[in-house]
């Protein structure tokens, strides 16, 4: 750990800083969340620093608490499609045959179905609750990991050191976890980083559906479209949760080609 | 100096300078553009309309899926094409009274049971057809009849009969009701060929325009009807609608000079909208109103305290200032306004968190109430719950909010779940307001309001021509709605709308829809 | 190419399989055509009215089959909110939809590629960093933002591009190019980001292989070693991105038809969606499968032919 580049150090600062602050959200906010304590869209002052939001309350609370919301949604969304997406994605490039084509056909077929569509048909037959939403999400995003997953892993399987792997009679998850896994890691953990961003916007589309969280908790995103009236007079209030997602997103993804660079050095050797 | 501005000004009026030359002039004498521009807006309109030109509207409301059959016209787009092809027999004037159109005249019988309207002749259809009292009776027809659909079907009912006696259609109601001429100003009432019998969706009517090109959700082009009758209304040779439906979109088309004028700007940046020198805001009171509808049957609000708790817990000041932006005024827990014609004011319900407080403890509920919402039921709405959480917390009255997906709101959520939020268009007058939604038989009684004394006063002033026993009979209603009623109004919204300086004759009313009751395109014109 | 053929048979069932679910799907969902039209005048007499004579009284199962046997021989039919041919406004959305995302993805692959062979050329220098913070802020904005943000500078401020998007077919190209500038941009700038990172990962991820070490002491400059011999290696990935960011232009551009006006397939499925118009809904979901199907076949088989060993199976 000892030479982390002067990026990643960044990328690790800041994603570390959202991360405790979404942890330690009540300790931090000087307001409440929902607590309407101003006009509307003031500007910043000694007493609100981000000023106030479109209806009054503290854009700095309302962002601390909905950084919360939005990175702990994200976050497990990401996990669970990874997880599931890969997994998936290697077993099928590994078994090949009618595995591959039978879960492959499978995504095609959830891939095909709009999500407006999906999504509409979720809400009308279960609850709206947070668990609802992040497997909705997760799995949504997992078909998407999953074609990324088995095409790179179709191309390792021919290798030669899987073969030798089969023919030393090894099993599937031994082949999936210590061939496949680490010589596909590259472009996993870079899909990763971009995924995790997609699920950090994908909640404030959801939340216009009615599936996403519910007012008056907020996420960044749906803080950016409360207040999207004011975005071409300069209301920053539109802006700086935008300037937060943009700046979580390059965080984390510094962090992930940091990883992505120590994956990379890790197979050749070529120092 | 000002000798010369007059007669720059006459020469406007006689239509022999152009904006541009005297706007140039003007400068040269020193004038400021904003100024210069207001003095030939102002110079152009004493000099009356400019006929010619195109007209571009952009307006909100409309989808592909939307239908040109007038029986099925359900937005704002699908009712503006309607006013460019169309006619009723009555239209509302923008005083609040009537305005005859395909109606030359009418006149009730003592009882105001029968009715009997005097068709315009010579006005022809957009086919060549003459359009007679025939038609007028078919298209009545087919939206009251067993087997319609149409949405004017509400309005429709307690018709005894119809006929036709030469160039007079008489209509007999089973009760009396003296205002059954503002009830036939129904935006879907459009007088069509057969009554439209054949092909709804043809747009042939006696409008002031023809429809040349058609793609719902997205654009709509009409052509000037050469043979129109009323040379008052009409005066662009094309008018085109243009779908946009993205507030911020919306006003950007109309900042860039894309359209020339706009509906429904959204409050908050209203002002600073309207800031824009070549931009006028438009304001219009009406009778629209915003609300959280409990019902009135269903626990727990089925006690009267809690409602009235509630009732009490809302800021209605504050939802004015930060949902309305000030363009709207404080309700009344009542759907009547001054915009009606015989309003009484009542005493005003101010937000007092000690008779919230008060009014919860009376009615022995202390749970959580749950309070739906979505963005579609009027703007703004996920915020308001919001705030009306927060007001009623200082009460102690716990509101937990769920928000609903748009789609499906009205069929799933409004008038079916018990605690909602809502919005009304209002109507021309107090009698079908009450009658469509606070009549304990109405089909929308979206509060499940039902009192006896409030439906016999209801009958009761249908028969009564006194006006004065009249306004007495609605104030009681107003009293016993606010007082008993499922209805929570914190406020009353303005229309606004806005449109460029390129464009003239905008007419202030206080009725009706959007875009001066949707008649600002065919009234305005193009200045010179 | 039994394998191609192989394929187009299962999709057409994949596609048989999607018309049941969005139709079973559009079923479950509350609320009807009929209801949606009327909105809130629905009297129970209009509706009933309405219901019997869209059909809405015929069981499900019937009403499916009807539709299935029209659309087999051809005929979509026709809307049941406004009784428009389905055939005739999708094409004419279709052709909208396609040529936003023609020009969209003309400028944003090659682009993307591009850039991604840049970043991995300068990797850790300044040219790999600016080009992943500038396209990873570009992405992690909401769209819609973006949108607001140049229609406001470019179209409201310095009046270069029309902020309505609107084209017909009264214009010629150049015209149309005008029109559709902007939101060409914002689907750039959008979709550049997630295929210029996997080009990047991709490439990196076999710079390390041995042949191109072979290649490098062969004395071939950076940028040949990188565009001959590990960029085919790398395809696969890549061109699995590349087909997800192409449907994304072809479906998934709702929030930018929305922002500037602009008549594609989005806004349409969306609009008879809430209105629960199952033939209209049937159509859009069907062509939209029908993209997604096709797109990951290509990507598919490209990578197959990439690879010399997928190529020639033992």
């Amino acid at each position: 750990m000892k030479n982390i580049p002067i990026s990643a150090m960044i990328g690790l600062f800041f994603t570390a800083l959202y991360f405790l602050m979404a942890i330690f959200a009540p300790l931090l906010a000087p307001y409440g969340m929902a607590e309407v304590v101003g006009g509307v869209w003031e500007p910043s002052s000694s007493k609100h620093l981000l000023g106030t939001d479109n209806i009054g309350r503290d854009l700095l609370s309302r962002m601390i608490y909905g950084g919360r919301t939005t990175i702990f949604i994200a976050t497990a969304a990401t996990i669970l499609s990874f997880v599931t997406g890969s997994v998936l994605g290697f077993f099928a490039a590994v078994m090949g045959g009618w595995v591959d084509q039978v879960l492959s056909r499978f995504v095609d077929l959830i891939m095909s179905i709009p999500t407006l569509i999906f999504a509409l048909v979720v809400l009308s037959v279960m609850p709206v609750t947070l668990p609802v939403l992040i497997l909705v999400m997760g799995l949504l995003d997992s078909t998407r990991v999953y074609r990324l997953a088995r095409a790179v892993a179709v191309d390792i399987t021919v290798m030669d050191y899987v073969e030798a792997a089969r023919l030393r009679g090894e099993k599937i998850a031994w082949i999936i976890f210590r061939e496949i896994l680490p010589n596909a890691l590259s472009p996993l953990v870079a899909e990763m980083g971009l995924r995790f961003i997609f699920a950090v916007l994908f909640v404030s589309t959801l939340s216009f559906l009615g599936l996403g969280v519910q007012p008056p908790e907020a996420d960044w995103g749906g803080i950016v479209k409360e207040n999207k009236e004011g975005i071409v007079y300069g209301i920053s209030a539109a802006l700086l949760p935008a300037v937060a997602i943009a700046t979580l997103a390059i965080s984390v993804n510094l962090v992930a080609d940091w990883v992505l660079n120590r994956t990379t050095s890790l197979k050749g050797g070529r120092g | 100096m000002n000798d010369q501005l007059n007669h720059m000004a006459s020469q406007v009026a006689a239509g022999k300078m152009t904006r541009r030359e005297f706007m140039g002039k003007a400068a040269a004498l020193g004038i400021s553009a904003a100024v210069a521009s207001t003095m030939f807006a102002g110079a152009a309109h004493a000099a009356g309309p400019v006929k010619g030109g195109t007209i571009r509207v952009g307006i909100q409301g409309g989808g592909s899926s939307d239908s040109l059959d007038p029986a099925l016209a359900a937005n704002a787009t699908a009712t503006q094409v309607l006013r460019l092809w169309g006619e009723p027999l009555l239209e509302l004037d923008p005083n609040g009274g009537l305005w005859p159109r395909l109606a030359e005249s009418f006149e009730a019988s003592a009882d105001a049971r029968v009715w009997t309207f005097k068709i315009r002749s010579g006005v022809n259809f957009s086919n060549g057809q003459t359009m007679t009292a025939d038609d007028v009776l078919a298209t009545m027809e087919r939206h009251s009849g067993e087997d319609t659909k149409s949405g004017a079907l509400g309005i429709m009912r307690g018709i005894k009969d119809m006929r036709v006696d030469g160039d007079q259609f008489i209509v007999e109601l089973d009760k009396p009701n003296a205002d059954l001429p503002y009830l036939l100003t129904d935006y879907h009432l459009l007088i069509q060929p057969g009554g439209g019998k054949d092909d709804p969706t043809a747009a042939i009517g006696t409008g002031p325009y023809v429809l040349k090109s058609v793609e719902p959700g997205v654009r709509f082009v009409g052509e000037k009807n050469p043979d129109y009758w009323d040379d008052t209304v009409g005066h662009a040779d094309t008018i085109e609608l243009i779908v946009i439906n993205d507030d911020t979109a919306r006003v950007a088309a109309l900042q860039s000079g894309q359209v020339h004028m706009i509906n429904r700007v959204p409050p908050r940046t209203a002002q600073l909208v309207g800031r824009a020198p070549n931009i006028n805001l438009r304001t219009t009171s009406g009778p629209g109103h915003y609300v959280f509808i409990m019902h009135t049957n269903t626990a727990p609000f089925d006690n009267k305290d809690l409602r009235m708790a509630l009732k009490y817990g809302i800021n209605r000041q504050e939802m004015v200032d930060k949902i309305l932006f000030g363009f709207g005024s404080v309700g009344n827990d009542t759907p009547i306004n001054s915009s009606y014609p015989l309003f009484t004011e009542l005493e005003q319900r101010e937000y007092d968190p000690d008779k919230a407080a008060f009014h919860l403890k009376e009615s022995g509920f202390d749970g959580t109430v749950l309070l739906r919402t979505s963005d579609n039921s009027f703007p703004g709405a996920p915020d308001a719950a919001a705030l009306f959480q927060q007001s009623c917390g200082s009460a102690g009255i716990n509101i937990e909010i769920k928000r609903e997906p748009n789609d499906g709101y009205w069929s799933e959520v409004w008038n079916k779940q018990p605690f909602c939020t809502s919005y009304w268009g209002g109507r021309p007058t107090q009698d079908s307001m009450f009658s469509t939604a606070y009549l304990s038989t109405a089909d929308w009684n979206d509060t499940r309001f039902n009192n006896e004394q409030f439906d016999q006063l209801l009958f009761a002033a249908r028969g009564e021509l006194d006006e004065g026993k009249r306004t007495q009979m609605y104030a009681d209603m107003s009293t016993i709605l606010r007082d008993e009623g499922g209805l929570i109004c914190p406020m009353f919204n303005q229309f606004i709308d806005a449109t460029t300086s390129d464009v003239d004759g905008w007419i202030d009313s206080q009725n009706g829809f959007d875009l001066n009751n949707f008649y600002a395109p065919m009234t305005m014109w193009v200045a010179a | 190419m039994k394998l191609v053929v192989q394929r187009i048979a299962l999709g057409f069932l994949l596609l048989l399989a999607v018309s049941v679910l969005i139709f079973a799907g559009t079923i479950i969902l509350p609320g009807d055509v009929a209801q949606s039209i009327l909105g809130q005048s629905a009297t129970p007499e209009a509706l009933a009215n309405l219901r019997e004579e869209l059909g809405l009284n015929e069981p499900a199962i019937t009403r499916y089959f009807d539709w299935l046997f029209a659309a087999l021989q051809g005929d979509l039919g026709v809307a049941l909110t406004n009784g428009r041919d389905i055939a005739e406004s999708i094409s004419q959305r279709m052709s909208n939809t396609l040529f936003l995302a023609f020009w969209a993805a003309l400028i944003s692959v090659p682009l993307a590629i591009l850039l991604g062979l840049i970043a991995v050329r300068y990797k850790d220098r300044w040219p790999d960093k600016a080009i992943s913070a500038i396209t990873l802020a570009s992405i992690s904005i909401p769209e819609f933002l973006i949108g607001y943000l140049l229609m406001y500078f470019i179209a409201v401020k310095l009046g270069w591009f029309p902020s309505v998007a609107m084209i017909g077919d009264h214009m010629n190209l150049l015209q149309k190019l005008q029109a559709i500038a902007l939101p060409v941009m914002v689907l750039t700038l959008v979709v550049l980001a997630h295929m210029m990172r996997m080009t990047r990962a991709a490439i990196l991820n076999v710079m390390q292989s041995a042949y191109i070490e072979t290649a490098e002491l062969k004395g071939l400059t950076g940028f040949q070693v990188i565009a001959r011999h590990a960029f085919p290696n790398a395809i696969a990935p890549i061109v699995n991105v590349v087909m997800l960011n192409l449907a994304y232009l072809v479906v998934g551009v709702v929030v930018i038809e929305v922002v500037f006006v602009y008549p594609g397939m989005g806004q349409y499925l969306v609009d008879h969606v809430s209105k629960r118009d199952v033939p209209v809904v049937q159509a859009c979901g069907l062509i939209f499968a029908a993209v997604y199907i096709g797109l990951n076949m290509i990507a598919d088989i490209v990578s197959i032919l990439a690879n010399p060993r997928l190529r020639h199976p033992k």
